[in-house]
């Protein structure tokens, strides 16, 4: 293959990286942004998202398509359910203090990780996609579910952008995010945003596994990977800035992927890790994050 | 208590007695005692730390109250969460305005708006009261003047329709001549019959805008004289902050 077709190749497979990487980071950028939470259990909702996806098809039987669908609904509904009662059991408890949520969600990354275990076991599954059209290239053949997962994961960042920006949900999440406690004396119920939001974060991590389970395989142990690229995207992008991430985001999918084509995954990680240096050092609020008030 | 003969003739809007607030293991206010008459401006005045800001954040829910009562028309509103009490009918202008600075002037008044479900007429009525704002509504209210940005913190406090008004030093780093427009707005306001909590520091802002006076010292509420006794013996001012 020729240069030029070799590049278009990797360049789709980091765009592919790039769309679930985009929808991961964003759910740990919200809940951060708002809640001043770092949620060190996001990878493991991530993963939740996956085996569910698996159990959700593989108990529906029938087309495949249909068992994905419904996983795309039931599954990021599940984990967001699951999300919602952890925030009201232990960060709510914690008040939300910054290093105590830390720990605890530490701890909650260990018990979603040892349940699934238990439960789901120690094995890889496969996840049929819904279709298995190729599209073809003149010079190769491309999967067309790789391509649905681009749009749809364009079409939910946008779907995010356009409630965090023109509705009333949006408007009260921002304003929690700017000054909970103003937002409180304007009858905002902070404490219900909050729960909210790390629903909403975890809901969008689900659903990026679930996009990528068709690809990748569900695996207990599949979370650890989005977790500190999520980060990686956040820390370059800027923590609560939609567009950073989604910049960041792409730029890393995109050198990850030809990088990774034309050289080695282990650079990628190196030059990845290296620019995350770089941001902390020579602009720490990230490339479109706003400087601390 | 100390009320006056004629302040006893109005109905309350607003009625402290006993307030204690900490700050963690610090006291702050040491059962704090005011009445808000309907339609009037109350004036908090006092020394820095005195309690005056407490006294407005414990109203809000946003200080947790020890003991003591805050009744609003006799409902009380010290065991409601902080988010209810806006909803009761208190409005608040936090001191150094606290806007959503990132969000535009229209965005702001939404805000206000939203809080207890206000439409079109409450905007309308608001942006008639600061025509200025009405130029301003897709503009970053962070970009405002520091004039314009007090003016925005009373307008989206008004959006609520507020039975009680909470001031909390608005005229506090404005150049004289904004400080001239916003004592006008608390005078219009008093003449549309909004009861008002003020906060002050200035001598000369309480004396051309309030009715009452209640000097605040170490948490607690010494002294509520008029203002008419205080204009013609302002030796109180000196003795409770030390400047005349």
């Amino acid at each position: 293959m020729a240069f030029g077709p070799h590049l278009l190749l990797a360049a789709l497979e980091g765009l592919v990286t790039s769309a679930v990487l985009a929808l991961t980071a964003l759910g740990l950028s919200l809940v951060f942004g708002v809640m001043r939470v770092v949620n060190v259990a996001h990878g493991e909702f991530f993963m939740l998202g996956a085996v569910l996806a698996w159990a959700i098809t593989t108990a529906i039987g029938g087309h495949p398509a249909l068992g994905f669908l419904a996983a795309l609904v039931i599954a990021p509904l599940i984990v967001g359910a699951i999300a919602l009662v952890a925030e009201q059991l232990v960060l709510r408890r914690l008040n939300y203090n910054p290093e105590a949520t830390i720990v605890a969600t530490i701890g909650m990354l260990y018990i979603i990780q040892q349940l699934a275990l238990t439960f789901y076991g120690p094995e890889a599954r496969p996840v049929e996609p819904p279709f298995s059209y190729r599209i073809l290239l003149p010079w190769f053949g491309y999967s067309g579910y790789k391509l649905s997962v681009i749009a749809a994961s364009a079409l939910l960042l946008v779907a995010t952008w356009l409630v965090l920006t023109r509705t009333k949900i949006g408007l009260v999440m921002r304003a929690t995010q700017y000054d909970s406690e103003t937002a409180q004396a304007f009858g905002i119920p902070v404490d219900r945003v909050y729960g909210g939001v790390f629903a909403l974060g975890a809901m969008l991590a689900a659903v990026a596994a679930v996009l990528i389970v068709p690809i990748s395989q569900a695996h207990y142990l599949m979370g650890q990977d989005p977790l500190l690229l999520s980060f990686i995207v956040v820390i370059i992008g800027g923590l609560g800035s939609l567009r950073g991430t989604v910049v960041a985001a792409v730029l890393i999918g995109l050198s990850d992927g030809i990088i990774s084509m034309f050289f080695s995954p282990t650079l990628a990680k190196i030059i990845a890790t290296l620019l995350v240096a770089m941001v902390l050092v020579f602009r720490p609020q990230g490339l479109f994050g706003t400087a601390s008030r | 208590m100390t009320e006056t003969n004629k302040a006893e003739t109005k109905p309350e809007a607003l009625v402290i007695s006993g307030l204690d607030c900490f700050y963690g293991e610090v006291q702050v206010l040491y059962g704090l005692d005011l009445v808000l008459n309907k339609g009037e401006v109350l004036c908090l005045f006092g020394r820095n730390g005195a309690g005056k800001t407490t006294t407005l954040k414990a109203i809000m829910g946003l200080v947790p109250v020890r003991a003591g009562s805050i009744r609003l028309d006799g409902q009380e509103l010290t065991g409601l969460p902080a988010h209810e009490v806006p909803k009761a009918g208190v409005a608040y202008v936090p001191q150094g305005r606290r806007l959503f600075a990132e969000m535009t002037v229209a965005e702001n008044i939404e805000i206000g708006l939203m809080a207890r479900g206000k439409g079109k007429a409450t905007r309308e009525n608001v942006l008639n009261l600061f025509p200025l704002l009405r130029q301003r509504l897709r503009q970053r209210s962070g970009t405002l003047s520091g004039g314009e940005q007090q003016m925005l913190a009373m307008a989206r406090a008004l959006c609520l329709e507020p039975r009680v008004l909470l001031l909390d030093e608005p005229t506090e780093g404005l150049m004289p001549s904004m400080i001239a427009r916003i004592r006008e707005t608390v005078a219009k306001l008093r003449g549309m019959g909004v009861s008002t909590i003020l906060v002050e520091q200035r001598v000369d802002a309480v004396l051309s805008v309030a009715d009452r006076v209640c000097f605040i010292e170490n948490g607690r509420n010494r002294e509520t004289v008029d203002v008419e006794q205080l204009r013609a013996d302002p030796s109180a001012v000196r003795r409770y902050v030390g400047v005349g």
